[in-house]
């Protein structure tokens, strides 16, 4: 995935190091090895390698990683824009 | 043999013509309808398999039945057969790719006990294809959900593949009468949607996070359920990204036709109010434009994501749509002029723009706050190129 990056300094990921307590799960389930773990706490060592998935926060039993997760995708995001956040959906036809 | 076919054509021909007379003349007039092979072509198939039950229907995939404290649960082939390889085929042109999917439940492979591992699993039915192939050596349950036919990761963004699906299936199932340990591997892309931890408090069952690729299951778990760095990245090769491209282009015959409508309208309008032979040459090079930019959109930039300079998929599109459009205009140059020319490279630039970024969805490396920040400048400039497109074509038919 090298050769793949995309934009730089947009992700909303976020990791409270205070309230970590050092499980590792981040580190396993993110799909773009964001975190890594440095002792007794995780790091986030490539920020901007981060798609947004979710993964992570969603797997933080500590509640210390926030991300607004969400789906990259262009014909959704349109929709939002048009019929608002709750009315859009993922046409089931469109990408995913 | 002989007595099964004079059998078989016995039964069937006693519905034909010259079944009745064969019954009224005897004998002789059946032998006569076996040597002149005249009833119902071809020799029948095989009995119904002692498996099938009124009601239901056999899945090809599945070989036989395993019995289990809950009941037989469906043991399926881990090879591959040639309809299932069609069905992918469809799957990825995009042909009922919504109905693609398989009841959701309990199945097995090999010969699973009490202390074999259990997959979790989409009921998509290439997800389930893809997962089951790679079991050839392996005992083990594979618990399905209901993730509507979505494949693993894009159920997991939509709520599908959840906590809360995958704790009701393990109940569902009465998974913990047919296994004696509390462990579900689940593949590692689930997790935007599944939290471990949760599952674990409302089932019981701890969750192991399984390799991102079915190819690696079978290492995962020789390796006592580890998997290495590469096995928990996600990957976008030439291969996966060039099946993806025949979906792209399935959405578009829909918009297609009505630009095929506008283009020989607008393409005829001119000096002498409505030319039809406008209309027709003209409209053809404009809708060739439209075509390059599709081409060089959904599928050059897809294919050739990587090499392409940029990071912005918008910026991408309009690269690959600049040098297929100048392909275009070349192809055309005698016919054009110069208002014509920028208006064909212009619509080409900006379909491919708009289509390749509509490739953000279908990349596993596109966060949402990126393609929503790209998409806030791309599209008023995609708008533009369009219309200022429009009016150079339309006017040069009246320099012209």
């Amino acid at each position: 995935m090298e050769n793949f990056r995309y934009l730089e300094g947009v992700t909303t990921l976020r990791l409270d190091s205070e309230a970590c307590v050092g499980c590792g799960v981040c580190e396993i389930v993110c799909p773009h090895a964001v975190f890594r773990m440095n002792g007794k706490k995780a790091e986030i060592g490539d920020l901007d390698g981060c798609m947004e998935c979710g993964a992570c926060a969603q797997n933080c039993a500590a509640g210390a990683i926030r991300v607004t997760p969400g789906v990259g995708c262009a014909s959704y995001i349109i929709q939002t824009w048009i019929k608002g956040k709750e009315a859009a959906s993922c046409s089931s036809s469109e990408c995913c | 043999m002989v007595d099964l076919d004079r059998q078989n054509k016995e039964c069937c021909c006693t519905d034909s013509g010259k079944g009745l007379s064969s019954i009224q003349t005897g004998l002789q007039s059946f032998e006569e309808t076996i040597q002149s092979e005249a009833c119902c072509g071809s020799p029948p198939g095989p009995r119904s398999s002692p498996l099938e039950k009124p009601g239901y229907k056999l899945l090809n995939f599945v070989a036989d039945f395993k019995d289990s404290p809950c009941g037989p649960v469906p043991r399926v082939k881990t090879q591959l057969a040639g309809s299932d390889h069609l069905g992918t085929l469809f799957a990825r042109l995009g042909i009922n790719r919504d109905q693609y999917k398989i009841a959701p439940g309990l199945y097995c492979v090999g010969n699973p006990d009490q202390d074999s591992p259990v997959l979790v699993t989409a009921n998509y039915k290439l997800t389930f294809d893809s997962l089951r192939r790679e079991l050839t050596a392996l005992d083990a349950w594979l618990l399905v959900l209901d993730t509507r036919g979505i494949n693993v990761w894009c159920a997991a963004g939509k709520a599908l593949f959840s906590t809360r699906e995958v704790v009701d299936r393990v109940n569902q199932t009465l998974l913990n009468k047919i296994v004696s340990h509390n462990q579900l591997i689940l593949p590692q892309l689930a997790a935007t949607g599944v939290s471990a931890h949760q599952v674990k408090k409302a089932s019981g069952f701890k969750v192991i996070w399984g390799p991102v690729r079915a190819e690696d299951i079978q290492h995962f778990i020789e390796a006592d359920c580890h998997a290495d760095g590469a096995m928990r990245k996600v990957t976008f090769s030439i291969w996966e990204r060039t099946v993806l491209t025949p979906v792209e282009l399935s959405h578009l015959p829909k918009p297609t036709f009505w630009v095929l409508l506008a283009v020989f309208l607008l393409s005829g309008i001119g000096t002498t109010v409505f030319s039809l032979h406008d209309a027709w040459y003209r409209g053809l090079m404009a809708f060739t434009a439209y075509i390059a930019g599709i081409l060089a959109g959904a599928v050059a930039a897809p294919i050739l994501l990587p090499w392409i300079p940029g990071r912005a998929f918008a910026l991408k599109g309009a690269l690959s749509g600049m040098v297929v459009g100048l392909t275009v205009v070349l192809l055309f140059k005698s016919g054009l002029i110069w208002l014509e020319t920028m208006a064909l490279l212009l619509i080409t630039v900006a379909v491919s723009s708009y289509l390749a970024m509509n490739f953000t969805g279908s990349t596993p490396f596109t966060s949402p706050s990126g393609v929503e920040k790209e998409m806030r400048r791309a599209i008023p400039l995609q708008a533009g190129a369009l219309v200022v497109a429009l009016v150079a074509w339309v006017s040069a038919g009246f320099v012209g």
